[in-house]
């Protein structure tokens, strides 16, 4: 079990690197809120991996909230997009 | 069942879920532009989190938790198109999309068709580009 969780803990730190990097370098806005979109899954994974290793629930209400409103973000970023030059 | 078999199988799920997350990652690193981004990153959105969930179920084991993690996993599906399709949406008409790689643009023959049907009698305050 304790393999399994430092081999998941490195699986989703290399995925999390690569998102920040979308979200440094862009190019555009939209790339960016999806690579957002992308982290905040990363993260929720990373809370339900530990919920399940230790056995306790205390970021489950988090979880449940994050996917009901964590939509709300990206749909307001694009609504406001500019045209491209 | 015995409590090893739960665990190989919880570890099995939790390694799908962050290979799910790295295929994610690896697709936003690599791919050319938008519209391919956002296929990719709908994995760990979707199906990573499924596993994780299951994972999780799979070592509480309490009937209590099952319509939580149903519930988590049903609103996932419910919004991650809505926010899929506004960020599409808004990429298609601001043009942040290659052209060269599309093999086929179905909405654009659509939008110019809509077009053509309404240019005659078009009401001058309407404003096209909103909606």
């Amino acid at each position: 079990m304790t393999s399994a969780v430092i081999i998941v803990g490195l699986l989703l730190g290399f995925a999390a690197l690569c998102a920040l990097y979308r979200i440094a370098r862009g190019p555009s806005i939209l790339d960016r809120v999806l690579a957002i979109d992308v982290l905040l899954a990363i993260i929720g994974g990373a809370l339900a991996v530990d919920m399940a290793v230790n056995r306790h629930l205390d970021n489950i209400v988090l979880l449940v909230g994050i996917s009901v409103i964590g939509f709300i973000g990206s749909v307001t970023v694009a609504r406001f997009v500019t045209d491209r030059k | 069942m015995s409590d090893t078999l739960i665990d190989v199988v919880t570890a099995v799920l939790m390694i799908g879920g962050a290979l799910m997350s790295v295929a994610a990652g690896v697709g936003l690193l690599r791919f050319p532009d938008l519209l391919t981004r956002m296929h990719a990153a709908t994995k760990p959105q979707v199906l990573g989190l499924l596993l994780f969930l299951l994972a999780m179920g799979l070592q509480m084991r309490s009937w209590v938790l099952i319509p939580v993690l149903l519930v988590c996993w049903i609103f996932m599906l419910l919004t991650v198109p809505v926010s899929a399709h506004m960020v599409g949406r808004a990429g298609y008409r601001t043009k942040h999309l290659r052209r060269d790689l599309l093999s086929m643009d179905e909405l654009d023959e659509v939008v110019e068709k809509a077009a053509n049907k309404k240019a005659p009698g078009r009401n001058p305050t309407e404003r096209p580009d909103e909606t």
